[in-house]
């Protein structure tokens, strides 16, 4: 979130899309309801079904399962044709008056630069237009036809509210009537927040979904603002600290780029993500990349990094290729994979193409398992009749499992979707054998350290040189660890202003991450964290709930990162000259001499209005981009694409082009696009999704749960009910190109047949939580069905939409 | 125990004066639906404060689970999709004990002090007295006691009644996520419901209003809801409740009649047993019947 859940309260409008808030995340929906009581706000619902959010909304619309952007990019020309936009904040607080490469074209739904043959795009017609200093050239009249503002007109153009209606199967009117809805937060002292979840990301076309949310939440000057933002709801309790930390292969922790075989020296390396400023006076905070990178590797590899050898550099794994999800099952599958270590993880329940999976799985020599509950995975091998055919003699998989303990049962951290870290306390002892996760790993890496000390081995320099300065080796104390996360001086830290005066002494917690420097005098394990563990103490487990603000600021209630900011961007929440767009939630103001106010500014807090410094201080220009030149594989301007199963015969967006009928910058392994379905064989969308009843694959375990939600069901709209001859509680076979299962039929108005490009369009609806394991009825991992291909950017798969067929069982 | 901190008004099948000294003050539970989110949430809280565990059951083809209350699901939420005016509606009540001020149970209930109603307006179950007549189903409007397979014995919801006691709000209270879910005075809660009225009317539920029914003297567990004028579409919440006339017949004019009758009947026994002894069973019979009650 670049909010946090309180702020919701303080918005007046709340869209809920791409996620189900009330279901997903109930105590959260709090805000929203607080929302509508106390400040009168009302709350839309855009979803494929009537959900429990759109139960207590004020107005609900339908939409196909896929067709986000359609639907968004048509709330674009709304409002780009109706002149509902915060024109003094778009000028000044995005890139609407950048100048783009003229080479840029999009075309029949692709842009320049593509190459079919490698599914790529060369980003080169992308970029900025630069003058002699190499600072963007602008046009502040917004009217050169190469400016952001009018390349963006023109290719929202196309998405009318016909369009809209054609794609996205939304009624005409109803779409108009949300876009009239949104389009009143164009005024200064009103906002929107919009709560999205996996409806947006788990799509080909996913990170593009949320980009285009927040290009309207930048028309509308909404970001910065109190009561704003676009707003991730994040999953698992503390998946957002699973992000911040990196457990996955695209970065280091703090969102920091990872190496690649490219970057061959430390220099080449950090070269590349360094900016330069692409505008006068802005901040350009990664400049700052090469501190926070050193500061990592002296946390990681202690006395052993040195300015000499490049702070170990060479130690890092160079990454050669995609290591995520899709990737690594991938791997498994050609069968080039030996052991998998699996943690907290349920991936036979929780990934794509449960068959590919399984076979992927009895490919490994080895199995490691370490969770606190027995999960499927555990037991891919084992013969659970229809829900889990297996011949355990087929499979030669070794299967180990650690029993862990859960979150309750040890000390630790929470980040919840707001960024707030805050601390728990061990409330019980865990079952049986259980260790903390924490216990398990520090364990391992024991014995395997001791064995490539004994033995040496390949490559045995990073293991054996590895910082482990825990009071008890074998069992890191949780504070401990996060007093590492933290960082700490290594040498006395001065001011780069003034030099007598010391900021930190040698040996004591770093305060912020101001305090990071590069020439290895300072530690700290994630410099997004830096200033959680200060001198002060832990201030994660701080615990006051004083509310000086009146928005639900809390600033002394656990620690928010960055530096305990509680809204991103919050120098956008003023106008040029530092004075609130809405005086009545002020989040902070220039009071002359500085920035404050209910919250840390995100700004240089001496920085004078007049200087010009922008509020998006993480990219170099300064400003937001409505258009982006970098970091998107698949377009600087979000399209249409059909999901990879399609119920039409093509992207009606671009009916004569096969190149763009899906995301064309989506990665798929060869075999997988063979096996996608077509609408004559599959006529019928499915997506699937999680209810409140349960969490994930864990909650199934637990005898009240099961009680509330016992059995797996899909639901089914009346009139393909009535179709296919269904009752009400009647039990259905549901069919993919890559399984099926049975269910029981729910038959509900909730699910409702669309018209969309001259047809009539039936979506099932999945939902996840069952399992051949578990308190509840045994029942499918409903993935035996989903396809493995995912967002071209995060590459997160296309669980939301794919084609199945259903019948009576 | 909670002879000693609630105060009776009310006592089923006694004649003897309740106590009147003290004052308490009149409770309620006020369900907002418009703000419920129908996440069951309050039904676990249910069975976790009151050591209540049903079975596993099965999906019917709807979200309501367990499908129907039971002496072991004491709270559940019914969802309805209602279509009004061309758009549709998905009303989410949680069902259970509405707590009358008139309750029709403690009325029919023959049992001594097995529904006491106490001052502060809460009705409970005291199983203890209980003779699984089922007479408190008939006796109520709402359909909401079951007897139980296991001991034959009434249940329903407390209203929390033992953390009421020492000043705590009832579990499902305290646990809704939403704040859907209020309690307190019944006076204060009639006051929240006005602005909730007030708002869900300025956002076009023109019939808005408080489920509050004058046909049982009123109830301490009250509903907002968007269409007060149509009840019934809530999962049949009813239009007008009233205790059965049966029951006000049984506990009215034909009381004493039936006392009497009563009566009769014990001086006929007492007359058959001077006359003739004890009545004795077989050893035969009493084989036969257990090998037809043996489960299989």
């Amino acid at each position: 979130m670049t909010n946090h859940w309180v702020d919701i309260k303080n918005a007046d409008l709340i869209l809920v899309m791409g996620g189900n808030a009330a279901e997903a995340h109930p105590c959260g929906f709090k805000w929203v309801v607080e929302a509508k009581a106390s400040r009168k706000a009302k709350l839309v619902v855009v979803d494929p079904r009537f959900t429990r959010s759109a139960a207590v909304s004020d107005f609900y619309a339908p939409i196909r399962a896929g067709s986000d952007i359609a639907f968004l990019g048509g709330v674009i020309r709304y409002l780009l044709a109706n002149d509902k936009i915060h024109h003094e904040y778009v000028k000044a607080f995005t890139n609407a008056a950048f100048l783009i490469n003229e080479g840029f074209q999009f075309e029949d739904g692709l842009f320049s630069g593509y190459d079919a043959a490698k599914r790529k795009y060369d980003t080169a017609t992308w970029q900025y237009q630069l003058d002699g200093q190499g600072f963007v050239k602008i046009d502040e009249t917004l009217q050169s036809p190469n400016c952001v503002f009018q390349i963006m007109k023109r290719h929202y153009a196309r998405y009318t509210p016909e369009v809209v209606s054609r794609v996205a199967g939304t009624p005409r009117a109803d779409f108009l009537k949300i876009c009239e809805m949104i389009a009143e937060t164009a005024a200064p002292n009103r906002t929107m927040t919009i709560c999205y979840a996996l409806g947006w990301t788990q799509h080909t076309v996913g990170s593009q979904n949320i980009r285009t949310m927040a290009m309207i939440q930048l028309l509308l000057g909404n970001m910065g603002m109190a009561g704003g933002g676009v707003n991730a709801l994040r999953g698992h309790a503390n998946v957002q600290g699973i992000t911040d930390q990196c457990l996955y292969s695209e970065v280091l922790p703090g969102y920091l780029s990872a190496p690649a075989d490219a970057d061959k020296t430390r220099a080449e390396y950090l070269a590349k993500r360094t900016p330069k400023p692409l505008r006068p006076n802005q901040m350009n905070f990664p400049q700052n990349f090469p501190k926070w990178h050193t500061s990592l590797m002296k946390a990681w590899y202690g006395n052993a990094a040195t300015a000499e050898n490049g702070f170990c550099y060479d130690w890092l794994p160079k990454k050669d290729a995609a290591y995520d999800v899709l990737a690594l099952f991938e791997r498994m599958h050609q069968g080039k994979m030996n052991g998998f270590v699996c943690q907290g993880f349920n991936p036979l329940a929780s990934v794509s193409h449960k068959a590919k999976v399984t076979a992927g799985l009895a490919k490994l020599k080895y199995l490691v398992v370490i969770d606190p509950l027995a999960t499927e995975t555990a037991e891919f091998w084992k013969d659970y009749g229809e829900f889990n055919p297996a011949d355990p003699a087929a499979i030669q998989t070794e299967v180990f499992r650690l029993p862990s303990t859960c979150f309750a049962e040890q000390d630790g951290s929470f980040t919840n979707s707001g960024r707030v870290i805050q601390w728990h306390w061990k409330a019980a002892d865990g079952p049986g054998e259980a260790m903390s996760d924490v216990d398990i790993v520090a364990g391992l890496f024991a014995r395997l350290r001791a064995l490539y000390a004994k033995d040496g081995g390949a490559f045995p320099d990073p293991v054996l040189g590895l910082a482990w300065p825990y009071r008890i080796p074998q069992r890191p104390h949780p504070e401990e660890i996060a007093m590492e996360i933290n960082g700490k001086a290594l040498a006395d830290v001065t001011d780069p202003k003034d030099p007598t005066k010391v900021l930190a002494k040698a040996g004591e917690q770093l305060a912020g991450f101001a305090q990071l420097r590069d020439d290895g005098s300072t530690a700290s394990g994630n410099w997004i964290y830096c200033g959680m563990w200060s001198q002060a103490g832990n201030l994660t487990a701080r615990r006051d709930p004083a509310d000086l603000t009146g928005l639900g600021q809390t600033l002394n209630w656990g620690f928010a990162w960055p530096a305990n900011r509680r809204i991103l961007y919050n120098r956008a929440s003023c106008d040029l000259a530092g004075k609130p767009w809405d005086p009545s939630r002020t989040v902070i103001k220039w009071d002359g001499a500085k920035w404050g106010g209910n919250d840390i500014p995100d700004m240089r807090p001496d920085a004078k209005p007049e200087e010009g410094v922008m509020p998006f201080i993480m990219n170099p220009e300064g400003v937001a981009r409505l258009f982006a030149p970098e970091r998107m594989v698949d377009g600087p301007l979000p399209e249409h694409y059909e999901p990879f199963e399609t119920p039409l015969d093509g992207n009606p967006m671009h009916p004569n082009n096969p190149k763009a009928v899906s995301n064309p910058a989506a990665r798929v392994y060869p075999g997988d696009l063979e096996s996608f379905a077509k609408a004559k064989d599959f006529p019928y969308v499915a997506t699937t999704y999680r209810l409140v009843e349960h969490f994930h694959f864990w909650t199934k375990h637990s005898l009240l749960n099961a009680i509330t939600q016992p059995q797996q069901f899909v639901e089914i709209g009346e009139e393909l009910a009535r179709e296919k001859g269904i009752a009400n509680g009647d039990r259905v076979r549901v069919r993919s190109t890559r399984g099926q299962l049975t269910a029981v039929a729910v038959v509900t108005k909730r699910l409702r047949a669309l018209e969309v490009d001259g047809r009539k369009i039936h979506t099932v609806g999945m939902p996840i939580h069952w399992g051949f394991r578990g308190a509840t009825h045994p029942g499918y991992i409903t993935n035996t069905l989903t396809p493995f291909v995912g967002d071209a950017n995060s590459q997160t798969p296309e669980f939301k939409a794919f084609l199945v067929n259903i019948e009576k069982a | 125990m909670v002879w000693q901190s609630l105060d009776i008004r009310r006592r089923s099948a006694t004649t003897t004066p309740m106590p009147q000294v003290r004052e308490s003050t009149e409770v309620a539970k006020l369900i907002d639906i418009s703000q419920c989110i129908g996440c069951k949430a309050c039904q676990v809280a249910c069975m976790e404060w009151n050591d209540l565990r049903c079975e596993v059951g099965y999906c019917v083809g709807v979200y309501d689970n367990p499908p129907d209350l039971t002496a072991k699901a004491w709270t559940v939420m019914r969802f309805t999709e209602l279509e009004n005016d061309g758009r549709l509606e998905w009303l989410i009540r949680k069902d259970g004990c509405m707590h009358c001020q008139d309750p029709g149970c403690l009325k029919a209930c023959p049992a001594p002090g097995a529904i006491v109603q106490y001052a502060n307006g809460i009705v409970e179950f005291h199983q203890e007295h209980c003779i699984g007549c089922d007479y408190c189903l008939t006796g109520c409007p709402f359909n909401i006691p079951r007897l139980s397979d296991q001991d034959h014995k009434a249940y329903k919801c407390t209203l929390c009644s033992d953390r009421v006691a020492v000043g705590q709000v009832p579990a499902c209270i305290k646990t809704c996520p939403t704040g859907a879910l209020h309690f307190g005075s019944k006076e204060d809660m009639k006051e929240h419901a006005e602005q909730r009225i007030a708002d869900l009317k300025s956002r076009g539920f023109a019939n808005a209003g408080l489920y509050d029914p004058p046909g049982v003297e009123g109830t301490h567990v009250m509903y907002v809801l968007q269409h007060a004028d149509h009840p019934e579409w809530y999962a049949g919440l009813p239009q007008d409740p009233a205790i059965s006339p049966l029951v006000e017949v049984w506990k009215g004019w034909t009381k004493p009649l039936a006392i009497g009758v009563m009566a009769a009947g014990v001086l006929a026994s007492l007359v058959h047993y001077v006359m003739k002894g004890p009545n004795e069973i077989s050893k035969e019979t009493e084989k036969e019947v257990e090998n037809e009650t043996r489960p299989e």
